[in-house]
């Protein structure tokens, strides 16, 4: 029973629908990446699904309870959530800031125990920052910011971790690393990965499952090769494309048509 | 509470803790220098022998009903500006913030200036408790106006700044028609100046501070936790609406209180978190007590010079407090651009 | 979004309201504790009697009073609107970015130490002090990561405010002369003021109002974006640092003929860009005219609101004015980055 899923929830902002009624299975092990246009609706689904936005209609379900009814370091204690661009305070350090993340399993006295510890460490040896450890977050480089904030989601020791466009912002070069860190927690852990991303071709090399998001109700979900189609891409994101196959990976790459320089003697531009 | 150190696990935790000893022994030794000084200049052991009973009457009297309480009140005040003003910037997470900025202090002077208007011959027992529902009111006036679904740093700054011109119009409006002898007091309230404290102000501000000091300590972590903004600290489970309204109650408690014995002091509560800052870090478990001292030095140090310096003229010490902000600010817009964008 | 969309009825509107002003002046002129008939105040204009009060009282009373009105209440309201398009943020006003406290603290510093300076060397001090705090309040709302947000400048604002405002209550309580004298600056009043002072001022603020009118179309071009301006060609600095001028020469004008007047930058905008819009070159007309009126009403509601004594008209926009800044501030007009 251990699952999250929605039921017929929808989202609004202000008097704005967003989300309408939607039925969401969000597998468990596996990485789901949400995609879809500006707008449609995937930063506040992510939201929604870790507490943050109150649904207009409509549940949130983690393992058989409504997330809404429980209260908020019951939820954080399974769920983990990195919103876009987060920011710390001057002067933190990368080891405080990972601490952070044991704080919903403290009670009123703030007791740190030795599991407390060893969730930190094993969290920043994951991730790569141990080294580092006692640099400010603002000194960091995009990547290494985002892995700090990563090892405190991870320091959080839950099960699900969700984030809201962790890539956005960082060079290719960063990109690559949160995300191969982020595919190699979930192969060796099994930890579920619930994230917002925008470059396609990137969700269909890290994405298990892929889930797009159009006219406030899902298009399409499944497998990235299911999902990935010229038919999809054309209703999701208004754009005629090619699906080729990605030579190194063998997932679906998505070249879209358009203008350019055309080095192919048989491409009609 | 040793517990609550115990956070602090990983290595670098104890330079802080040295830094706390270091200040806290520049306290009190600034604490002894300060009872010495002053119209007639007493030497430390003519000190001692006055707490312990043993010296003539005249110093006796100077020490017990004058230095002594007026230098611990200047202790027990600045310490509540300070740890008032880092709660706050704490939870709006803008170190701009501070209870005279968004409009607390503003309210304990409106209720202050009220008071001495219609009760002229009340008595600072009043007058002081006056300008401390004033405090806890314009409070709760900001977090009210501001509430809308929850409370948003940026909304409480935006309302705690129209409050804050409401009541200074209208304490000015007050000002306009009162008489003369009433309008002398409120400008020296609310300039501030620990003049005239006695050691009824200490055991109140000593029991006051401490309640809300424990207080303050206990929710170190929650402040913490807001720092990494709303978003990420309610996704690590922090209750933060309820968090904010305590936090946000314990400053006007200890900004009002310390109000209503010495004034409406400024810029304490602003200055003494960004130097404990610098000094400890950010966390709270420490910087709370940092604070705490610093402010506390700053109030101590100015009183001392403002009633000395120009003798024999008694000069108030928010006079010297305020001055103090404009080097402050210089500094801060110096070390600041080095390292800006 | 703007009520007016035509030049026909932005024109017609605006004729109005001119009309509405003068109503207003003449509603400040004969009304008031010992209140005029109107025919009597036309009396005074054109058949002068020194020998009856209420002649004397409209010529050398009211009218300068309702002069000083129109002319400050017309500054503040251009004023606002530049400070609002330069922070390009819709909460700003001289008095909120803390640049009347400045010019406030100047000029009682210059009136308590200097106290034989002449007039003008008042007004001077004010200007500094404007400038002063319009530049601390910049910088200091720089500071930081982010930049120059909306917010930060604000807060930076709120903080030179209370700053100079403590400097200024210590000069009260150092200086035995100082209170009533410091207090009409605080308070923002236009009775009993020197008229010399007033009369003083009138070329500072013109020159602020035409510099303002001036800056109309270049402040259009800049409010897409600094790097839009830039590349449109235009010199964003030079731009900057005129509207700066503009908004010191008024506001420093403002403060030394009436002391601290705060809301009326901060609202006066507000009404003007919803009736013409987004286009500075009515915002800027509008604003002027609507200030004056305001300032003249505020200043008629002044003398009445508790009689027999007089309300200081900065009082009357700050409770008028704080509610209104709040409301926005509730409905999320935090202002665009």
């Amino acid at each position: 029973m251990n699952e999250l899923l929605t039921n017929q929830l929808s989202l609004s902002y202000g008097d704005q629908l967003i989300i309408e009624q939607l039925n969401l299975h969000i597998p468990k092990g596996k990485i789901t990446i949400l995609v879809g246009s500006n707008g449609c609706g995937k930063s506040t689904l992510l939201k929604s699904l870790c507490r943050l936005l109150r649904p207009g209609e409509g549940t949130v379900v983690l393992d058989g309870q409504d997330i809404f009814k429980m209260s908020t370091k019951a939820v954080a204690r399974k769920l983990a959530v990195l919103p876009q661009g987060p920011t710390a305070p001057e002067g933190l350090t990368v080891s405080q800031l990972v601490r952070q993340g044991r704080y919903p399993h403290q009670n009123f006295m703030g007791q740190w125990t030795r599991q407390d510890e060893e969730m930190v460490q094993k969290a920043m040896e994951d991730t790569n920052v141990a080294g580092i450890a006692d640099r400010t977050v603002d000194s960091l480089s995009g990547g290494q910011r985002q892995r700090a904030w990563i090892a405190m989601t991870l320091a959080q020791g839950t099960e699900y971790l969700l984030l809201d466009e962790p890539t956005t912002y960082l060079d290719l070069a960063h990109q690559i690393e949160v995300l191969d860190l982020l595919y190699d927690l979930n192969a060796r852990e099994g930890r579920t990965i619930v994230m917002v991303l925008h470059d396609l071709n990137l969700s269909c090399r890290y994405g298990h499952h892929m889930v797009a998001l159009s006219n406030r109700r899902v298009y399409a979900q499944g497998a990235p090769e299911e999902v990935m189609t010229a038919e999809t891409v054309r209703k999701v994101f208004h754009l005629e494309c090619e699906i080729s196959t990605d030579p190194l990976f063998g997932t679906p790459l998505l070249i879209p048509h358009g203008k350019g320089r055309s080095m192919r003697p048989a491409h009609s531009g | 509470m040793k517990s609550l150190f115990k956070t602090a696990a990983a290595k670098g935790a104890s330079a802080p803790k040295r830094k706390l000893l270091a200040l806290a022994v520049l306290l009190a030794a600034s604490y002894a220098a300060c009872v010495c000084a002053g119209s007639l200049i007493l030497s430390p052991d003519a000190v001692l022998l006055g707490i312990l009973g043993k010296s003539d009457s005249q110093v006796k009297m100077i020490l017990e009903t004058v230095r002594l309480p007026r230098a611990t009140t200047a202790v027990l005040a600045g310490a509540a500006l300070g740890v008032s003003g880092t709660l706050l910037q704490g939870t709006i997470r803008n170190p701009l913030a501070a209870p005279n900025v968004i409009g607390i202090t503003g309210g304990g002077s409106l209720f202050a200036v009220l008071f001495l208007n219609y009760f002229p011959d009340g008595g600072t027992v009043f007058l002081s408790l006056a300008s401390f529902l004033g405090a806890l009111a314009a409070a709760l006036v900001v977090y009210v106006l501001a509430f809308k679904k929850g409370v948003t740093p940026i909304r409480l700054i935006l309302v705690g700044i129209g409050v804050s011109s409401v009541t200074s119009a209208l304490t000015t409006l007050l000002l306009s028609k009162s008489k003369n002898a009433a309008v002398d007091k409120a400008y020296l309230w609310m300039v501030g100046s620990v003049y005239g404290a006695d050691w009824d102000d200490v055991r109140l501000l000593l029991v006051w501070f401490s309640i809300c000091f424990f207080f303050s300590i206990a929710y170190s972590r929650h402040i913490d936790v807001q720092g990494l903004g709303d978003e990420v600290a309610a996704g690590l489970g922090a209750h933060l609406q309820r968090h904010r309204a305590v936090i946000i109650l314990l400053s006007a408690a200890l900004s009002g209180g310390a109000a209503a014995v010495v004034g409406a002091i400024g810029f304490i509560g602003l200055i003494a978190p960004h130097m404990g800052r610098r000094l400890v870090g950010t966390e709270h478990i420490f910087l709370l007590p940092a604070s705490a001292l610093i402010g506390a030095l700053i109030l101590l140090v100015s009183d001392t010079v403002a009633r000395t310096v120009f003798l024999p003229v008694d000069v108030p010490a928010g006079v010297f407090t305020a001055a103090i902000g404009a080097p402050f600010f210089i500094y801060q817009l110096y070390h600041s651009r080095n390292q800006s964008n | 979004m703007a009520w007016l969309r035509t030049t026909t009825q932005k024109t017609a509107v605006l004729t109005g309201l001119l009309a509405g002003m003068v109503f207003c002046f003449g509603a400040s002129v004969s009304l008031g504790t010992y209140s005029i008939a109107l025919h009597e105040v036309v009396q005074a204009f054109i058949h002068f009697d020194p020998g009856l009060t209420e002649h004397i009282l409209v010529i050398h009373t009211r009218l300068p009073r309702a002069v000083t009105a129109m002319l400050v209440g017309g500054g503040l309201g251009v004023s606002g609107v530049l400070t609002q398009a330069l922070t390009r943020n819709p909460l700003a006003s001289p008095s909120i970015l803390g640049i009347n406290s400045g010019a406030v603290f100047f000029a009682v510093l210059a009136s308590s130490f200097a106290g034989n300076l002449p007039a003008e060397g008042i007004l001077w001090a004010a200007f500094s002090g404007a400038a002063l705090s319009a530049v601390c309040v910049y910088v200091l709302g720089s500071v930081g990561r982010d930049g120059l947000t909306p917010v930060k400048i604000v807060l930076a604002g709120s903080a030179i405010t209370a700053l100079f405002s403590s400097f200024t209550q210590g000069i009260l309580v150092l200086s035995e002369s100082g209170i009533r004298n410091t207090l009409s600056w605080l308070a923002g009043g236009i009775a009993g003021r020197d008229m010399k002072q007033q009369m003083m001022v009138i070329p500072y603020m013109a020159a602020g109002m035409l510099l303002a009118l001036l800056l109309s179309v270049p402040v259009n071009i800049l409010s897409s974006g600094d790097d839009v301006a830039k590349g449109l060609g235009q010199r964003t600095l030079l731009v900057k640092i005129m509207m700066g001028v503009s908004i010191i020469l008024l506001a420093g004008s403002s403060v030394a003929a009436a002391g601290s007047i705060s809301f009326v930058g901060l609202v006066v905008p507000h009404l003007s860009r919803n009736l013409v819009g987004q286009d500075h070159r009515w915002i800027i007309p509008y604003s002027a005219v609507l200030g004056a009126a305001l300032l003249l009403c505020a200043d008629i509601m002044a003398r009445f609101i508790v009689m027999p004594s007089e309300a200081p008209v900065g009082v009357m926009t700050a409770l008028i004015g704080a509610p209104f800044f709040i409301y926005i501030a509730r409905k999320g007009g935090k202002g665009r980055r």
